[in-house]
């Protein structure tokens, strides 16, 4: 890449920097530090404004650079990612959105301690959701230093190692100064951007093949060399069985998980009521299935205009092919156009990770404050004192994270991301839908049903071929590996399930009949919500 | 938790457990707790007694009877994509019109289908069970404000 790619590129990625900071100052102004304000921005969103966040939220950049590239190398098989990142919208929309917003405050635990003991299940609930959040955000601040390697044209291990360092303590800034209000102006400013630019990239991908889909299809087909092959599924997991279960499991993780995420549950309490959050919802499946849509034309325009082995060139993994894309688009290397529109989508794409990193920042800090620190301590304190504990759980988190993403630094990016999925539909989704729907749920089974799902998650990734046992693992020269998929979804999702079913069947506990009613009829009707 | 302190110890004056529970004394021997009890209590009853009425029972059987046969459909059919494409990837090759195959078809289908069961669910909820709701919840809270008045 060239010094004007980078200079350009540079100053606008400053310019959005600026762009957000300005955000933080003015939002936090007049800030009186309650809860309500830092974790729900004072629950006044509109649906429109929250729909445009939770799209922010969800579109990473693993989504934007890293399904595109692997639509341009392996074809059809990547469009599997994007219809598993859409169709799992359906049920965070028919069961865990308007429910959850009409019974919790802040976070998960809120809505299962309301119905338990609210001790240990906080404890668990704030554990898994602490969890999930640190995978995900070391997946995106290892993304963010390889991205800026990559598009800076810095190779070198400082360059990586400085922006990892940086792009933590502009989150930190973001998260702790101006709370959930500045996050999701940031969220709702990147998805416009993000939008923009995906949108802007399609209509020029068609307009090359003059609108014809069909011809687009073909030529990308052609140039693979894979032929027809490459428009039918099998390239990248058609080969022995373990790949094929692997990708199972690895949809299954999908498809569950994102209604398990702690960042996206916490923004459901930005709305003022269950009708805004169903309405937000709207939005953002409505946006997130645009841009799914959008990903796939750019991911066969990418092989059918550089072709794979320009991409695979570039990165191998083809997480550089929109960037490239967006060079040849623009009249090719050298070109003002090339150059204009490849700053622009590497801007893009440094504006996606900043504020997907701030919003998964605020909702672990969130977990830590709200149901870790609040249940560990003694006395329950001042409301205000909470937030600075918030605060301050946001600087530890941000700490933590940049010396996992150092460390981490040369793992792939999307193995990381399956596995927070993988988690959160293993240890969240089966607590958080028993305590909603199922009325002899019990203490015991909430605690069961959250460690059930995250300790053989977490076990079985770490005896996974990614920590040990192949060439591409964690530690190449160990061997401890005994399980034979990347992903433990299909594994540790229903065991997830079962250690709730057990845990309540075996307790002595006699379910509360009055609390369950409690729940159930505030999450339905919306009664005594806040 | 409130449950065991409050059931023996239980003041009249408000004022007294106020000067009572000074501070460096452990948090709970104060009397909101034992207030907010009673408050719980009485609202307990409430939502019980709204969980059994017919007009809840209703608006809880309408969600049910839509999402129930909503997510079992949406599941299935995804599940089989996903099995069918790693299983059988034959079949999904299988061309249709131009470079369209039957997979290309059934990943658009999964798009359509999730946009036709979001407006399908909206409008659902919008027409079914809105209204429903939002009367029971004003009926549900003003109950609950009874109860804590007479308390």
């Amino acid at each position: 890449m060239t010094a004007d790619h980078q200079m350009l590129a540079l100053l606008l990625f400053s310019a959005f920097v600026a762009v957000t900071l300005g955000i933080t100052t003015w939002v936090s102004r007049h800030r009186h530090g309650s809860p309500e304000e830092f974790y729900a921005g004072g629950r006044l969103f509109s649906p429109m404004e929250n729909g445009f966040a939770i799209a922010g939220d969800y579109m990473s950049a693993a989504s934007f650079l890293g399904i595109s590239g692997l639509i341009a190398l392996v074809g059809y098989d990547g469009m599997l990612y994007s219809v598993g990142f859409l169709v799992a919208w359906l049920v965070v929309l028919f069961l865990v959105a308007e429910l959850v917003r009409n019974c919790g405050r802040f976070t998960l635990a809120d809505v299962v301690a309301a119905r338990m003991r609210e001790r240990p299940v906080r404890i668990a609930a704030g554990t898994s959701s602490v969890t999930v959040s640190v995978l995900y955000l070391v997946a995106q601040m290892v993304g963010a230093g390889s991205l800026v390697a990559l598009l800076l044209g810095g190779t070198g291990e400082a360059a990586q190692a400085w922006t990892v360092i940086g792009v933590g303590a502009l989150m930190v800034v973001y998260v702790s100064l101006g709370g959930m209000r500045a996050t999701t102006w940031i969220q709702i400013v990147k998805a416009v951007l993000l939008l923009g630019g995906t949108v802007a990239l399609t209509v020029l991908v068609l307009l090359r093949f003059h609108g014809d889909f069909n011809r687009l299809l073909l030529t990308a087909a052609e140039r693979s060399g894979h032929g027809e092959a490459f428009l039918a599924p099998g390239l990248a997991y058609g080969g022995d069985w373990t790949a094929r279960f692997d990708f199972i499991s690895l949809g299954l993780a999908l498809v569950l998980g994102t209604a398990g995420l702690p960042h996206i549950l916490s923004r459901f309490y930005t709305v003022p009521t269950a009708r805004a959050a169903r309405r937000s919802v709207v939005w953002a499946i409505g946006l997130i299935g645009g841009f799914y849509l959008m990903t796939i034309v750019l991911g066969f325009g990418a092989a059918a205009l550089l072709g794979p082995e320009a991409v695979r060139g570039s990165n191998a993994s083809g997480n550089t092919a929109v960037p490239l894309l967006a060079l040849e688009l623009g009249g090719g290397a050298g070109s003002t156009g090339g150059t204009v529109l490849f700053a622009i989508v590497a801007a893009v794409a440094f504006a996606t990770i900043l504020a997907v990193v701030a919003g998964i920042t605020l909702a672990s800090s969130a977990s830590v404050a709200h149901d870790l620190y609040a249940s560990l301590r003694r006395r329950r304190g001042e409301p205000r004192s909470e937030v600075a504990v918030a605060r301050l759980a946001a600087v530890g988190i941000g700490v933590v994270a940049i010396a996992l993403g150092l460390l981490a630094r040369d793992l792939n990016v999307a193995f990381l991301v399956g596995l927070a999925f993988a988690v959160a539909a293993s240890a969240n989704l089966p607590v958080l839908l028993y305590s909603l729907f199922w009325r002899g749920f019990t203490t015991r089974g909430a605690v069961w049903a959250v460690y059930g799902g995250l300790v053989p998650a977490v076990v079985l990734v770490l005896l996974s071929p990614v920590v040990s046992g192949s060439p591409g693992a964690l530690f190449p020269g160990a061997d401890f590996q005994l399980f034979p998929l990347q992903n433990p979804g299909l594994v540790s999702i229903p065991l997830g399930f079962l250690a709730g079913w057990i845990g309540t069947v075996t307790s002595a506990e006699v379910p509360d009949e009055a609390r369950h009613a409690e729940t159930e009829v505030r999450s339905l009707t919306g009664a005594g919500a806040v | 938790m409130q449950q065991s302190n409050s059931g023996d110890v239980r003041y009249d004056d408000p004022w007294y457990d106020a000067l009572a529970s000074g501070w460096g004394e452990s948090a709970d021997a104060g009397v909101p707790p034992a207030r907010r009890e009673e408050s719980a209590v009485a609202a307990a009853d409430v939502y019980l007694e709204v969980q059994r009425s017919e007009a809840f029972r209703e608006v809880r059987s309408r969600y049910r009877r839509f999402v129930v046969p909503a997510v079992a459909l949406f599941l299935t059919w995804y599940v089989a994509y996903v099995v069918t494409a790693t299983t059988v990837p034959e079949w999904m090759a299988r061309p249709v019109a131009g470079a369209v195959n039957v997979g290309m078809l059934a990943g658009l289908g999964q798009f359509l289908t999730t946009f036709l069961l979001t407006w399908a669910y909206v409008r659902h909820a919008r027409l079914r069970r809105d209204r429903a709701a939002l009367e029971l919840r004003w009926d549900t809270q003003e109950l609950a404000r009874g109860r804590d008045g007479a308390a």
